[in-house]
Order: structure tokens, then C-alpha cells, then sequence
């Protein structure tokens, strides 16, 4: 049940990210409809799934890369659907639709087992922790993803080049704010999920801060994080250099993402 | 007499170069009595705007007149000819015609169907008639073009559906600046684009409007049309940073603007972003001032290509205009070459008429017995083999003059048959008209 629903996930996110990146060399308020509704469709699906899953296992499915990268692809469409239907960007679609789908795919590639839960990982400030870090990175996914469109957008206006993209995407002031809100919202919830993580980790290891590699590439995210918003807040940075520090913030997101394990294996 | 085109256009040159040939109307006597000081140039109108300088004049010798002109206008501005010529186009006979019809149309614009270029030749040929450049033949012309224009206006929707310079500063600002109605406009100088590109961000949404000029009271007098907020030249940079669109077009020789200003300007407004049309030419912002990030700098050809996203709509009407510019050729036509071969005609006439009368008069004073209806007719008789005579080459000349070959049947016909020197004065052609 849990492998058809994901399946049909997989086909509706293909179908949606062909739909998003035709409504990028077509106008057609159908087309933009359609993809819309196709994604939808998808993320309810992919929902379902997830839920099928957690039923079945008796936990949040976050608990492996598998897991965890069909769940951070669940988070990023929430926030899109979210963004998309507040300011009408159906763009941003054309570059997240296709991110959500090689994340699925990614995930349904790697390698999944039936087996025990780790009892490190049997509290409930894992599971807040988790959740909110997913929550966290999807609001930096949209952001950078926003923020590769507004560096598309501002080279066209600065080479005076008004083709059919320039056409497609949003306005500058636009962007930006929901490269700002995503900050807004992100930031907030990477906070809470690294004093929950940390608060985890001394049930789990006795220490509130480890400095293992997971909790301090987490640090680094939210330093860069707090220097953006910082930044912004206090000196007026926006535009280009917001832009270029949102894209930086969301490769460290990815490297910690994939690339750093917790010291502790389970 | 020919009319003669010579000039260059936002088709032919970029802003750098139209900018270093443009006239300043503050200084437009100058240029205009030596364009009629030129060797075999007679009238001359000069009309200089941001998309186009052209020179109209009437001229008997066609390929030399335009090349003095052509050679005028790189040497009036210190500019290498070489660098120059590449740029300038040149019509005469018709196609002049059809050429200034069509300018003053507005169907050879930057948006085809913007209303200001009328009101620009308008006023170059005003100063071409202060200053007495202008003659019979250039007067007839324009007010030809501009009644020309003026039917192409009513008569076709090309004006009505068109999409100005103005209408694409706005839609370019709201792909920069987003929704407009927290936004405020700064005008700096008085242009008509500039006015009309005011008008149409206030119609958008836009907040508020503030005015700056160089003279106060003109600014004042803006201000208050628009329900906004005058602003002292001298305090422009002060004011700057309330602005988000800036729409500039002074007469200043130098850039009002520069990237330093506009970093500043950028700080005091916490780096919200800025959008500066300059429509001045020459400009009135440093083109640096687009890189500064945060700052974006457009002039009139930029908006181009905005605007021709909506060309296709507009080709019928201007098909449609096109078919009323070459109607009015072909009315224009006739009464220029009419201008040459009238008082041709009319002096052979004359000449044939004086040997009629002297030749009857001399019949009838020596005739005794003269039945009573004889003068009657002999009259009749003279009168109407003169005219026989003279229809065939009325006609060829008539015919001549529309062919353009006027000056050498005029010439021959003058020989042949002893006529005096064809007088073309103002008086007899204004009978004429």
C-alpha cells in the first residue's frame, strides 16, 4: 500500500514537473492550472504515504537518508503549495517541482529495511527535533530556490534582456519578500530544532552539546542564517547579496544534510 | 524644387550616438541659418528629439544637398563624417514625403501610435518659422504632415490601441518594484514623455509624485497638476531617496546623477531598490549607475523591447495608416510639382495669348466691311487653335513635374520660345494655392 501510493507520488511529481517547466516556455493559464492541480494531487499522495508508513512502523518515518529525504521533499512541496497559492509565483514551481522529484527518486533508490527502532531515538524530543529541522530546511529550499530566480531575474534587468522568461518571472520586490518570509519562518524553527536537538542528545548522550559534526555544521547553518537576517534587519541587505547568502546557507543545508552523520549511529 | 530628408533615428543609431548630434532647441538659430547659409539649400527645418534628428529642406540640387547636409551635421557636432555617415539616412521627391508623413504619424516611433512626436515637430517647426528657416514650400509641407497626422489619428485606432514608451516604464517598474501603490515617483525636468510617464504611474497606483526643476515656480505649477510635492533642484539629492522611480529628462549638458549619489541615495533607503528611466538626451544619469547594485537604469531604447511584445496587434492599424499617408502623397505630390510647372504654363500662355491678341488686333483694325458677329468669332477661333496648341504640352509638363524632370522642360520652354525668367514669388504661388 505504503510502495503504491509512493509510486503513484513519484508518477504525479514527474507529471508536475513537466507541467512547471512547460509553463516556463508557455503562457496558458490552463497549463499553470493544471500543474498546479497535478502537484496537489501528488503531495496528497505523497502525504498518504508517509502516513501509511508512520502507521505502519509506529514512528515518523525520519529515521534513515530513505526516510528522510522523502520526508524533506514532502516538506518542500508543503511550503511551495503554501507560497504558491500567497503570492502567485507559479515559476518558483519550475525549480522546485523538479528538486522535490530527484529527492524522491534519490530516496526510493537507497536501500530500505524493516527493523527495530533504536531506543536512543524512542523520545519525543527527537521527533520535534526532526520535524522542525525539515520544516526549517523546506523554508530554505523555497529560498534559495527564489533566490536563483531573483539572480536570473536581476541579471536580465541589468543585460536588458526582456525575453519570455523575463516575462515569467515575478517581480524583484516579490522575490524578495518570500526570500524574506522563508527567512522569517525557517530561522525560527532551526532554532527550536537545535535546542530540541540539543536537549535530545543529552537524553541520549549526557551532554547538551557534543560538538559532533552534525551539531556543529547545524551551527554553521544557523550562523549564516542569523548573519542574513541580521543583516537584513539592521543594514537594509536584500536583493543580490541576500540572494547570493540564501543560496550559500541552503549548500550547507544540503552538505550537513547529506554529507554529516550524527556521532552516535543507530 | 525638392524636398530633401537627411537624418538618423533609433533605427539606424544607439542613444551614444543620438545624443552627440542632438540640437539643443536652446540654441536651435544657430544651426538653422547655417543650414540654410549651405550651398543650394533654401528652407530647412531641424527636429531633434531622443529618437530622432532629421533635417528636412528643399534644395534644386538633390545629391549635393544631401550630401552637405549629411556633412553639416557631423561637422556642426565635431564629429568624424566617416564615424558618422553609416547612421544617416536621406530621402527626397516621395519618398521624403511619405518619410516625414509617416514620422509625424508616429508609424516610424519606438511604439508606433505615441502621441508625442507630433507635438515634437510641431515645435522644431516653430522655430524654424521664428527664425524665418522655413519657406513656402517647408510650411505647406508640415502643415500637410501635421493635418496627415492628424487623420491617421481619427481614423485609425493606432494611437488608441498603442502601448507608449511611458506605458512600458510602468510595466518594467512593476517587474522591479513589484505593486506600486506604496510607491513614489520623483520627475525631474519638465519633458512631455516625462510628464505623460508621470501620469501614467499616478494612473497605475502609484503614492505620490514630487518635481523637481531646475526653475522652481515650473516645478510648483507640476506639482500641483499632479497633487504632489515640489522639490528644489539644488535639493534633488536630498529628496532622492524618497523616490523609488526616478524619470528624468532635463536639458542639462552634463549627468545630474551619478553612481556615488546613488550609493548614498541606496544607504539612506536601506538598499530598497531604485528604478531610473532617463529619457533625457543627452542623459541625464550616469550609465554606471546601473551597476550599483540595487539601482536599475533604463533609457528609451531599453524599453524597446518591451514594447515590441505588442507590435503584431498594432500592424493592422498601421496598414491602415499607411493607406492614408499614401493617399495624401499623391495630393501633396501634385501640388509640389504644380509649384514648378504652373508658372511655366501660365507664362507660355501669356506669351501665346500677347501674339493672339496682337495678331487679331492687327486683323480687325485693318478689316473695313466687318459683318457684326466676325470679331465674335474670330476670337472664338484664335482662342480655341491656341488651345489646341497649347493642350498637348500643358499636359506633357504637367506630366514632367509629377516625374520629377521639371527643370529641363521648364529650361527648353524658356528658350524656345523666348519666355522671361520664371518668377517664383511667394505672392503668385500663394494665388496658386
Amino acid at each position: 500500500m505504503t510502495h503504491l501510493f509512493f509510486i503513484l507520488t513519484v508518477a504525479l511529481y514527474g507529471c508536475a514537473t513537466a507541467a512547471y517547466l512547460a509553463c516556463l516556455v508557455r503562457t496558458s493559464p490552463w497549463l499553470t492550472r493544471w500543474a498546479a492541480r497535478i502537484l496537489a494531487a501528488g503531495f496528497t499522495a505523497h502525504l498518504l504515504s508517509t502516513i501509511h508508513l508512520a502507521n505502519k512502523m509506529k514512528y515518523l518515518p525520519l529515521t534513515n537518508m530513505q526516510e528522510s529525504l522523502s520526508f524533506f521533499s514532502l516538506a518542500t512541496v508543503a511550503a511551495f503549495i503554501f507560497f504558491e497559492r500567497r503570492y502567485k509565483v507559479t515559476t518558483l514551481g519550475s525549480f522546485i517541482a523538479p528538486v522535490a522529484l530527484m529527492m524522491l527518486i534519490a530516496s526510493s533508490s537507497l536501500h530500505a529495511e524493516v527493523r527495530q527502532l533504536h531506543p536512543i531515538l524512542q523520545s519525543n524530543w527527537f521527533w520535534f527535533h526532526a520535524l522542525l529541522a525539515f520544516a526549517s530546511y523546506a523554508c530554505f529550499t523555497i529560498a534559495a530556490g527564489v533566490a536563483i530566480m531573483y539572480l536570473t531575474q536581476n541579471y536580465f534587468l541589468k543585460t536588458k534582456h526582456f525575453g519570455a522568461l523575463f516575462q515569467k518571472l515575478p517581480s524583484l520586490e516579490t522575490m524578495d519578500e518570500i526570500s524574506y518570509r522563508c527567512l522569517t519562518v525557517g530561522f525560527p524553527l532551526l532554532t527550536v530544532a537545535i535546542i530540541s536537538g540539543s536537549i535530545w542528545s543529552e537524553q541520549a548522550m549526557g551532554s547538551y552539546w557534543v560538538w559532533d559534526r552534525k551539531q556543529t555544521w547545524s551551527l554553521i547553518i544557523w550562523l549564516i542564517y542569523a548573519a542574513l537576517l541580521h543583516g537584513r534587519l539592521t543594514i537594509g541587505w536584500r536583493g543580490k547579496r541576500a540572494a547570493i547568502l540564501s543560496i550559500l546557507g541552503f549548500i550547507v543545508v544540503l552538505f550537513t544534510f547529506f554529507a554529516m552523520e550524527h556521532s552516535i549511529s543507530w | 524644387m525638392n524636398i530633401i530628408v537627411v537624418g538618423l533615428s533609433h533605427k539606424t543609431a544607439a542613444v551614444e550616438t543620438r545624443e552627440r548630434v542632438a540640437f539643443s532647441p536652446n540654441n536651435i538659430e544657430k544651426p538653422l541659418s547655417e543650414l540654410i547659409g549651405l550651398e543650394g539649400i533654401v528652407e530647412g527645418v531641424i527636429v531633434s528629439t531622443c529618437n530622432r534628428v532629421e533635417i528636412y529642406a528643399t534644395t534644386r540640387d538633390i545629391a549635393g544637398g544631401i550630401a552637405r547636409i549629411k556633412r553639416f551635421m557631423a561637422d556642426y557636432h565635431h564629429l568624424p563624417f566617416e564615424a558618422l555617415e553609416p547612421h544617416l539616412y536621406s530621402y527626397h521627391a516621395e519618398a521624403a514625403i511619405r518619410h516625414v508623413f509617416r514620422v509625424a504619424s508616429s508609424l516610424d516611433s519606438m511604439v508606433v501610435g505615441e502621441p508625442q512626436i507630433l507635438g515634437q515637430i510641431k515645435t522644431s517647426y516653430g522655430y524654424a518659422a521664428e527664425f524665418k528657416s522655413s519657406g513656402i514650400i517647408l510650411n505647406r509641407f508640415l502643415h500637410k504632415a501635421f493635418s496627415v497626422a492628424k487623420r491617421v489619428r481619427t481614423e485609425t485606432k493606432i494611437a488608441s490601441s498603442a502601448v507608449s514608451v511611458a506605458f512600458a516604464a510602468v510595466e518594467l517598474a512593476k517587474k522591479i518594484l513589484g505593486d506600486l501603490s506604496d510607491k513614489t515617483v520623483m520627475l525631474i525636468g519638465a519633458g512631455e514623455m516625462c510628464e505623460l510617464a508621470a501620469k501614467h504611474f499616478l494612473n497605475s497606483g502609484a503614492k505620490g509624485v514630487m518635481v523637481t526643476n531646475r526653475t522652481f515656480e515650473r516645478a510648483e505649477k507640476l506639482a500641483e497638476e499632479f497633487g504632489g510635492e515640489a522639490v528644489r533642484f539644488e535639493e534633488l539629492l536630498e529628496h532622492l531617496h524618497h523616490a523609488d522611480i526616478v524619470l528624468s529628462s532635463t536639458g542639462a549638458p552634463h549627468h545630474i546623477i551619478g553612481p556615488k549619489d546613488v550609493k548614498e541615495v541606496l544607504k539612506r533607503r536601506r538598499f530598497k531598490p531604485i528604478f531610473f528611466i532617463d529619457i533625457a538626451v543627452p542623459r541625464d544619469i550616469d550609465p554606471k549607475v546601473d551597476q550599483v547594485e540595487n539601482a536599475y537604469l533604463f533609457t528609451v531604447d531599453n524599453l524597446q523591447e518591451i514594447i515590441q511584445a505588442n507590435l503584431a496587434q498594432r500592424s493592422l492599424e498601421a496598414e491602415k495608416a499607411e493607406q492614408i499617408i499614401s493617399q495624401e502623397i499623391g495630393q501633396f505630390h501634385k501640388w509640389l510639382s504644380t509649384l514648378e510647372v504652373t508658372p511655366a504654363i501660365v507664362a507660355l500662355r501669356n506669351r501665346f495669348d500677347e501674339i493672339r491678341r496682337a495678331e487679331l488686333d492687327k486683323t480687325i483694325t485693318g478689316w473695313k466691311d466687318l459683318p457684326p458677329d466676325a470679331e465674335k468669332r474670330l476670337e472664338a477661333l484664335t482662342l480655341a487653335m491656341m488651345n489646341k496648341l497649347l493642350h498637348a504640352p500643358t499636359s506633357v509638363l504637367k506630366q514632367a513635374g509629377q516625374g520629377g524632370r521639371v527643370d529641363l522642360y521648364v529650361d527648353a520652354l524658356r528658350q524656345l520660345f523666348e519666355l522671361e525668367a520664371l518668377q517664383r514669388d511667394d505672392e503668385e504661388l500663394e494665388l496658386e494655392e
